[in-house]
């Protein structure tokens, strides 16, 4: 399952590797990592209907995380359509219903408890 | 011996009387009492010798005849007391040739030239008389001019009394009033200072979200990278019990974990920094310049305002950069005050784009005939409007300039004039103190005597810049 990672933050491309370290070893998890919402675009572009799964940070300097959901669910909702959880720091209701409304699947917030990570990713399978 | 002749007897009754009354006189003309009183105190009865002198005049005979220029020598004796006084002094003028003529006639009444000479000596007397009328007439005419003089005088003296305790009173209405004045100038001086606190502290209480969200980051990483690591440790303790082991993967454990450490290391520093910054900020200035980093602080501040924005608007986003010269080096500066300025014209960049974001939206949701509250994904609609805010650090001339640049709704030409001024603001009330550009303007310019200039086209965004001497 290809999962693509989007944060502004670069550290968290090691951080989810080593927290997913066995997943990628058995090859139960294919990880993709994008710094901003362009980027993600870009990546989802090039790699037509191969992401399962869209993990993103809402906010992100330039495109937010909202607006990299409304362009995934315009652009890039090819069946089976991505499944998209939104990760933030700010868990207010507020974003929450907002990130539910443009599509999301799931909504997390930081600091990302993984084993619940871990456990959604496997329910979605 | 002569024989009692009464009519004789009652002309030195006269003679006494009237010299009570001529000495009376000269002591109330000359004020003797008070210029004199001790020799007063014997002039008041000098006339009483005329008694002895009758009664002598019996035995003796002619003695009575000495009794006038007796009493002329007590009111020349009186006279030469006080001869500072001018009218005495005439009267002394007017007394000198009666008394003359009567010691002449006296002493050479015996002899026969007096006898020859008598009609003389009897014209002598009445001129001196006369000239002792026309002094004494003098002398009271000097008198008043005199006394006149010091009415005059003690008149002046009493206005001068008058205008001094007039100045007296107005000098000591003027301290008061500079009391008072002193006092509100004081008060002022207080107030001036609290309300650069408060202004301080406003602008804090804007960053403590962005603050929240930047400790919350580095922090995130270290519980992580933490955990990870422990993960890591157990893993390679499980290699290490194998019978056959993976030099390979134990390497990599090794690798991942060291630089598991330094991430953590990093995220601590940086959770550090901004807690510095934070408190650096807090902090009442000391006023000491130091060596500054002029770049440092532009980015973390650049972050601060951003996510302090973010926390509060959640809709709102906007693409921030930095620009940052590398060769710029160290300036010496105060960095809490260059941090507040900063913070307040990035801060201010922030709101400009933020407002002109919101004005944007309207039009579109209107357009899309909804009657639902705006979301942020019709606000930010592509190709629309795109917030950014800049800042730009540069070496210029052997000077420091940074430039903050935002595509925010502008300043009427109308308000440029006016926003450096103390409590302008456009903000609704509550919302800004007001100071924020002042106090930055005051910073830049008193402070470090550098430049703080502003570029703006209302509806297309406006250009701060700062230059700080090296």
């Amino acid at each position: 399952m290809k999962i693509l990672v989007v944060d502004d933050e670069t550290d968290v491309k090691d951080l989810f590797e080593q927290r997913f370290r066995r997943e990628i070893r058995s090859g139960e998890f294919e990880l993709a990592f994008a710094n901003s919402g362009e980027d993600a675009l870009t990546y989802l572009d090039g790699h037509p209907s191969e992401v399962v799964l869209i993990l993103s940070d809402i906010n992100m300097p330039g495109m937010s995380g909202f607006e990299l959901l409304r362009h995934i669910r315009t652009d890039h909702n090819a069946p089976p359509p991505p499944i998209v959880m939104m990760i933030t720091a700010y868990g207010d209701p507020d974003s929450q219903q907002q990130a539910v409304e443009l599509g999301a699947n799931d909504f997390l917030t930081k600091p990302l408890d993984f084993a619940v990570l871990k456990q959604k990713l496997r329910d979605v399978v | 011996m002569e024989s009692l002749d009464p009519t004789k007897y009652l002309g030195d009754f006269w003679a006494i009387v009237v010299s009570y009354y001529v000495i009376r006189w000269v002591r109330r003309f000359l004020e003797t009492p008070t210029r004199i009183p001790d020799w007063d105190q014997w002039l008041k009865y000098v006339w009483l010798a005329g008694i002895p002198l009758v009664l002598a005049d019996q035995f003796l005979g002619r003695t009575m005849t000495w009794f006038w220029a007796f009493i002329c020598l007590a009111i020349v004796y009186t006279v030469w007391l006080i001869k500072d006084y001018r009218p005495a002094r005439t009267l002394l003028s007017a007394i000198a040739p009666l008394a003359a003529v009567y010691v002449l006639t006296n002493a050479v009444r015996t002899v026969g030239f007096y006898a020859a000479n008598k009609d003389y000596f009897e014209a002598a007397k009445g001129f001196a008389f006369i000239w002792l009328l026309t002094f004494v007439i003098s002398a009271r005419n000097q008198k008043k001019a005199i006394s006149k003089q010091e009415e005059e005088r003690s008149l002046v003296e009493a206005r001068k009394a008058e205008l001094e305790a007039l100045v007296a009173e107005r000098t000591a209405e003027i301290r008061s009033q500079k009391e008072v004045l002193q006092e509100a100038l004081d008060e002022l001086k207080t107030t001036q200072t609290q309300l650069i606190q408060s202004e301080k502290m406003a602008s804090l209480g804007e960053l403590t979200a962005g603050i929240a969200h930047e400790i919350q980051n580095p922090l995130n990483f270290v519980n992580n990278f933490s955990e990870v690591s422990v993960e890591l440790i157990d893993e390679l303790s499980q290699e290490q019990q194998k019978p056959v082991r993976d030099p390979e993967l134990e390497a990599e454990l090794l690798t991942d974990l060291r630089q598991n450490l330094q991430k953590i290391t990093h995220h601590g520093h940086r959770a550090a920094s901004i807690v510095r910054g934070m408190l650096q900020h807090s902090r009442t200035s000391t006023g000491q310049r130091e060596p500054v980093d002029l770049n440092d602080l532009c980015d973390e501040y650049l972050r601060l305002a951003y996510h302090g924005l973010r926390a509060k608007d959640k809709s709102f986003n906007a693409s921030f950069s930095t620009d940052l010269d590398t060769n710029l080096g160290l300036i010496t500066a105060v960095p809490q005050d260059i941090g507040r300025v900063l913070l307040n014209l990035i801060t201010n960049a922030f709101y400009a784009v933020q407002q002109r974001q919101k004005a944007a939206a309207v039009p579109t949701d209107k357009l899309a005939g909804t009657n639902s509250p705006p979301r942020a994904d019709t606000r930010v609609g592509e190709g629309i409007y795109q917030p950014n805010v800049s800042v730009k650090t540069r070496c210029v001339d052997g000077q420091a300039q940074v430039t903050i640049t935002d595509n925010g709704t502008g300043i009427p030409e109308e308000l440029k004039a006016r926003i450096f001024q103390p409590f302008f603001t456009t903000k609704p009330t509550g919302e800004g103190t007001g100071l924020g550009l002042s106090l930055a303007y005051d910073i830049v310019t008193k402070g470090h005597g550098g430049t703080l200039t502003v570029e703006s086209k209302e509806g297309q965004g406006t250009t701060f810049v700062i230059t700080l001497p090296a």
